[in-house]
């Protein structure tokens, strides 16, 4: 099984984000990044495959020289080796010049599975999974749970709305995003952090066509402080005393 | 911008699924501003009762998609169908909503079709000519408007909640009805439906409680929700969970609320350490009171909620909980 799983760098989900001049990103000098969260369900998923079937587990990541990091975690969570788009010209890009850079470095490698995560949590397209699938020739399925890899088929749950599921069968090579809840995820060890300096990163400059997708982002703004939460101020006893007092005022507890 | 705006409907056992009422009343609102006619499209395997269902509302056309092969929903089929039926006609704009079925197969027809992909939209007006399209970045945190840099059509999807349902108009008279027989391809899927089922049976019913104190991931570890519990139990209410609770099996799965769990709408709703995703808020908006309490100011959280304490929460929760206790 040669299994390729799409990880993107992005920043940490507690980062306090500040809006960058141009109003099309955010400002990153100084944020710190993480692998995002759904896709560390992918990476573990293609591992315990691998370690069930053996072959080989392949982290791609399309994104500027900082996302080696990332590939750096995949490696030493386990991961074979890597491959890394590296272009500043990513953040500009959405999820189909995003998916058409992965295609194109995946194409030559004929994985026999594709995992994504179900979303990035910075642009959150959820899309670039699916893309990369049409652009490889790919069947695919989102939103999985458990992975049953057979002679040529793949088993898949996949989740559905409010509770409910399904069981599918699709021909590999074949490409899945991964739902969270699927596994619990490993850490990274020491070994295999130092296990990982040994491992390849091959890095594959891009040229800016890889910003050029057909919908950009402008005029980032925090939604308009319109919230109507009543906010109760003072040290934490205090206000929970305030909070109190008005429950009680509008009768809504007993 | 010329052509069409379609609204596609999503068919459920004869029926329209609700969030696409919701989409409707967005793309008639549109296709009034701008000046466009305005199309229904369905595709099923028998598509007659929804597309009656959509000719009621004030819409220029219905386009049924119909094939056998389109039931049991898959991927290929559903990009197929929808793919031969825009290349005939050549729509602008082609409005779905953001559910599970849509982010499946739309994704795929945008790259066949190399069209703009603009998904989860909580925006969308009429600017000069073209429609305007918000979406959110960073888990809601953040609004950004799309600029469409090319292709056609533009393929957007809408945020379940965000436009309201009951904005759709009735049609004067029924609109004509167009069926057609999907064009798929050979094979027409690639994918083998084996079952369909429900997760959890037999599970909590919280849509009973009256009030609800839900934990999220904020609570740290599985040892700390003592401090939830110890709230729910002095306020007499059901304890519940945000998605990355259950999936670390601090609480079981069918205590989760949202898009994935149960939705709701208790009198009081408290909120610990939960940012507020969609996902998150979709099942649990319609609650009288909503109470947050969470150390970040900017969680999306504090948008829906009608009561809120910017705080720790290990500090606060514990404060209440004597307060409630107290009577
Ligand atoms: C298809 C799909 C379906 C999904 N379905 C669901 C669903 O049904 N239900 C659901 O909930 N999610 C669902 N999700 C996941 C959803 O997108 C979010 O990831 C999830 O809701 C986040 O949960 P959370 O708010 O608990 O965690 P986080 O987003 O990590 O938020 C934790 C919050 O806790 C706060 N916090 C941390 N420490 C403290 C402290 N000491 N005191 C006070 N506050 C603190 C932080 O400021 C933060 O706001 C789904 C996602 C997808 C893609
Ligand atoms: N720049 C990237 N590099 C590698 N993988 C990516 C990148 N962008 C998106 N992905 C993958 O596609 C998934 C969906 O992302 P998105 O479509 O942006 O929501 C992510 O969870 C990743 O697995």
């Amino acid at each position: 099984m040669k299994i390729a799983v799409c990880i993107k760098h992005v920043p940490a989900r507690d980062s306090r984000l500040r809006i960058a001049p141009d109003g099309r990103w955010v400002e990153e000098r100084d944020l710190s990044f993480e692998i995002n969260e759904p896709d560390t369900y992918a990476l573990e998923e293609g591992l315990r495959i691998k370690e069930k079937l053996g072959g080989e587990v392949l982290v791609v990541t399309a994104g500027p020289a900082r996302a080696a990091e990332a590939l750096k975690r995949g490696l030493a969570m386990g991961a074979d080796r890597a491959i890394h788009l590296v272009g500043d010209s990513f953040t500009d890009g959405d999820a189909q010049s995003t998916a058409r850079a992965l295609a194109e470095a995946l194409r030559p490698e004929s994985p026999d599975l594709v995992l994504a995560g179900v979303q990035s949590d910075d642009k959150g397209y959820a899309a670039t999974g699916v893309m990369l699938a049409q652009m490889l020739g790919l069947p695919h399925s989102t939103l999985i749970m458990e992975v049953e890899v057979g002679d040529g088929r793949v088993k898949v749950k996949r989740e559905m709305e409010s509770g409910w599921f399904e069981w599918l069968e699709l021909p590999l090579p074949a490409a899945l995003t991964i739902q969270s809840g699927i596994n619990q995820v490993r850490y990274a060890t020491l070994k295999g952090i130092m296990a990982a300096k040994k491992k390849e990163i091959r890095q594959v400059p891009t040229d800016g066509s890889a910003g050029q997708g057909r919908t950009r982002l402008e005029g980032l703004a925090f939604p308009s402080k319109e919230s109507k939460a009543e906010i109760f101020e003072g040290d934490p006893k205090e206000a929970a005393r305030k909070l109190w007092e008005r429950l009680k005022k509008d009768g809504r507890l007993r | 911008m010329s052509g069409e705006i379609w609204v596609f409907a999503e068919e459920r056992g004869g029926a329209v699924k609700p969030t696409s009422w919701e989409v409707l009343g967005a793309g008639q609102k549109l296709a009034r501003e701008l000046g466009r006619p305005l199309a229904a499209v369905v595709a099923a395997s028998g598509a007659a009762p929804a597309a009656e269902a959509l000719a009621a509302r004030r819409v220029d056309r219905v386009l049924a998609l119909e094939a056998p092969a389109l039931e049991p929903y898959t991927p290929d089929a559903h990009a197929a169908a929808l793919r031969a039926a825009i290349e005939a006609d050549g729509p602008a704009l082609v409005l779905f909503s953001h559910t599970y079925r849509i982010r499946d197969f739309v994704p795929r027809l945008a790259a066949e079709l190399d069209a703009p992909y603009v998904p989860d939209c909580v925006g969308l007006s009429a600017g000069e000519g073209a429609p305007v399209l918000v979406r959110q970045v960073f888990q809601g945190k953040i609004d950004a408007r799309v600029a469409v840099t090319g292709g056609s059509p533009v393929l957007a999807t809408l945020q379940n909640g965000a436009f309201p349902a009951d904005a759709v108009e009735d049609g004067a008279a029924p609109a004509p009805i167009e069926r057609r027989r999907a064009a798929l391809g050979e094979p027409p899927t690639r994918t083998r439906v084996l079952e369909v089922f429900e997760g959890v049976k037999d599970k909590v019913d919280l849509t009973r409680a009256e009030v609800i104190v839900a934990v999220g991931r904020g609570i740290g570890k599985q040892e700390n929700l003592k401090v939830a519990q110890e709230l729910a139990e002095a306020l007499g209410a059901e304890l519940a969970a945000s998605r990355p609770v259950c999936d670390s099996e601090w609480l079981p799965m069918d205590r989760q609320i949202g898009s994935s769990g149960q939705t709701v709408a208790p009198r009081v709703y408290v909120a610990i350490g939960i940012s507020g995703a969609i996902q998150h808020l979709v099942g649990m908006k319609g609650s009288g009171t909503i109470v947050a309490i969470n150390k970040d100011p900017n969680a999306p959280i504090f948008q829906v909620a009608d009561y809120g304490i910017v705080g720790d929460l290990f500090e606060v929760v514990p404060a209440l909980t004597a307060l409630a206790r107290g009577g």
